[in-house]
């Protein structure tokens, strides 16, 4: 071939032809020699521009990698665009929680971990597995704290699971899409550096809720201190992922409105908790009358009335 | 060949057949003789297939025959007579506290499907329906626990009755994700399996809770 040829990215078309043409001749093929053999395999029946297509296309792939950018290539109506969102290994997810639950002072979530592949699996199947233990703890915790009292009769108190859900999915979804907007308004008005797609947002507000779910677990504990402790101890890391993400994407802002974001981030993710702690939790110390033993009676006479 | 020479070919015997495996042609003579068959053999054939699916999950073994053959008549008969079960049964059950039948019912398909969405997305082969299919006969343990409670219920809400409650309601839990997990398992991507059986495992957690929490009047 000449020399002007082989500097051109057509190369990779002339190698395929000559193969076409020639399938006894010896080639290298450098990027996964698995697949292509296979694929040529099974469309013997057009080599020419089959061919190519695929070994075209396996080159787009490796492409696709590197710009982040071009990754939805999709169009949004097939199925292979949402899968785009779940191209995760399970390493991956697991090392995305524990950045969240161990926050690195000082090191951005959404660039060390999640660097350009957001995923909606994290953010789903962590709402749904906070949804059930919030709702399975809170049933717990007031079946023991009810326990020894004789006008207690435990319910599992379905509704509470739908109260949950609404709540948990309103604010992972929601409350991300009113932070795009804001910081989609704020890019368009400010030259931020830092920009954050909305899934990414997404992503980094399913992950913080992680920690969350064993701070529910805890919360069966019916002591007050205990309780609010927590409250404190999860705001706080959770709370630290979400200002160490945001923070870098508002403060070349308007000094008060980056501090009022940040302020109302952590104000919307400490009421998400104390609501939830106030809801599905009852109080430790209710207010029974202190002589059990002359109300005992009468509990029985009203039980035997029904 | 010694053996062959005294052999002689008369003229009955049939020298010429096929090799290949005729994958469609029996198709079109089953359905003219299904047509005339009695109603009870069109049951009876449903009902075996079902039952042999319930022996499937009952003693699970790595099979295809559960995944090849799907059928939603086995998942669809345990969640209504799970549903059934999970009811209080007394009138006023404003105060029950536990899931409605409608509640139970949509909990259950709606679970399969975003179990099995899930799974499809993270890149498994198996088809949707198969997919349902096995989630929904793997509840089968889980039915039998909830009848094993209420005869437990009947005699007593004691203590007692609770931890045996609890131990079996533990041990269909366990048996069921085992279950669906041996079936499911082998249609994901090898680095993304825990991946697509947590939500499995939370899903019989969920109608386990239920069934442990299930409290009469």
């Amino acid at each position: 071939m000449a020399a002007a040829d082989d500097l051109k990215f057509q190369e990779f078309d002339d190698a395929a032809n000559l193969l076409a043409a020639n399938p006894d001749a010896t080639t290298i093929s450098i990027d996964e020699p698995v697949e292509i053999p296979k694929k040529q395999h099974s469309r013997r029946q057009e080599p020419g521009r089959e061919e190519d297509d695929e070994l075209l296309g396996t080159d787009d792939s490796d492409k696709t990698e590197l710009l982040a950018g071009q990754k939805k290539s999709a169009p949004f109506w097939t199925f292979e665009y949402y899968q785009t969102f779940f191209d995760v290994d399970t390493y991956q997810v697991l090392d995305r929680i524990k950045g969240s639950v161990f926050p690195v002072p000082g090191k951005n979530f959404v660039r060390l971990y999640i660097r350009s592949n957001p995923d909606l699996y994290g953010p789903f199947w962590i709402c749904a597995t906070l949804v059930f233990t919030i709702a399975v703890s809170g049933n717990l915790s007031n079946f023991f704290i009810h326990l020894g009292k004789p006008t207690y009769h435990y319910v599992p108190e379905f509704r509470k699971v739908s109260i949950a859900a609404t709540t948990i999915y309103a604010y992972a979804w929601l409350v991300p899409l009113a932070l795009w907007g804001f910081l989609m308004w704020r890019n368009s008005k400010v030259m931020n550096i830092v920009s954050y797609s909305f899934l990414e947002i997404v992503c980094v507000y399913g992950y913080s809720l992680f920690v969350y779910i064993p701070t529910a677990i805890l919360w069966i504990i019916p002591q007050r201190v205990v309780r609010w402790v927590l409250v404190v101890f999860s705001l706080c890391l959770s709370g630290s992922v979400l200002v160490m993400t945001f923070w870098p994407a508002v403060r070349d802002d308007n000094r008060r409105i980056a501090v009022a974001t940040v302020a109302a981030i952590l104000l919307l993710h400490a009421l998400l908790a104390v609501g939830c702690l106030a809801y599905f939790f009852d109080a430790p110390e209710l207010d029974f009358p202190a002589p059990v033993i002359p109300a005992h009676n009468e509990t029985t006479v009203t039980t035997k009335s029904h | 060949f010694p053996g062959l020479a005294d052999v002689s070919v008369s003229q009955d015997i049939p020298v010429e057949g096929e090799i290949t495996v005729p994958v469609g042609s029996h198709s079109p003579d089953e359905d003219y003789s299904t047509l005339d068959e009695p109603v009870k053999d069109t049951i009876m054939r449903d009902l075996k297939a079902v039952g042999k699916k319930f022996v499937h999950v009952m003693y699970p073994r790595k099979s295809s025959t559960l995944l090849r053959d799907w059928d939603l008549w086995g998942p669809l008969v345990l969640c209504v007579s799970l549903a059934l079960m999970l009811q209080g049964g007394s009138a006023d059950s404003r105060d029950d506290g536990g899931p409605q039948f409608a509640e139970v019912f949509v909990i259950i398909w709606f679970g399969a499907v975003v179990i099995t969405l899930n799974s499809k997305l993270l890149g498994g082969t198996i088809s949707f329906f198969q997919s349902l299919c096995v989630l929904g006969y793997c509840v089968l343990p889980l039915t039998m626990a909830m009848l094993v409670c209420r005869l437990v219920l009947l005699a007593g809400a004691g203590t007692i009755s609770f931890i045996i409650r609890l131990l079996v309601v533990l041990a269909m839990f366990g048996w069921s994700t085992l279950a669906s997990t041996a079936f499911l398992a082998d249609s994901q991507p090898p680095n993304r399996k825990a991946l697509v059986v947590y939500p499995i495992f939370l899903f019989y957690f969920v109608i386990s809770w239920m069934i442990l929490t299930f409290t009469p009047q």
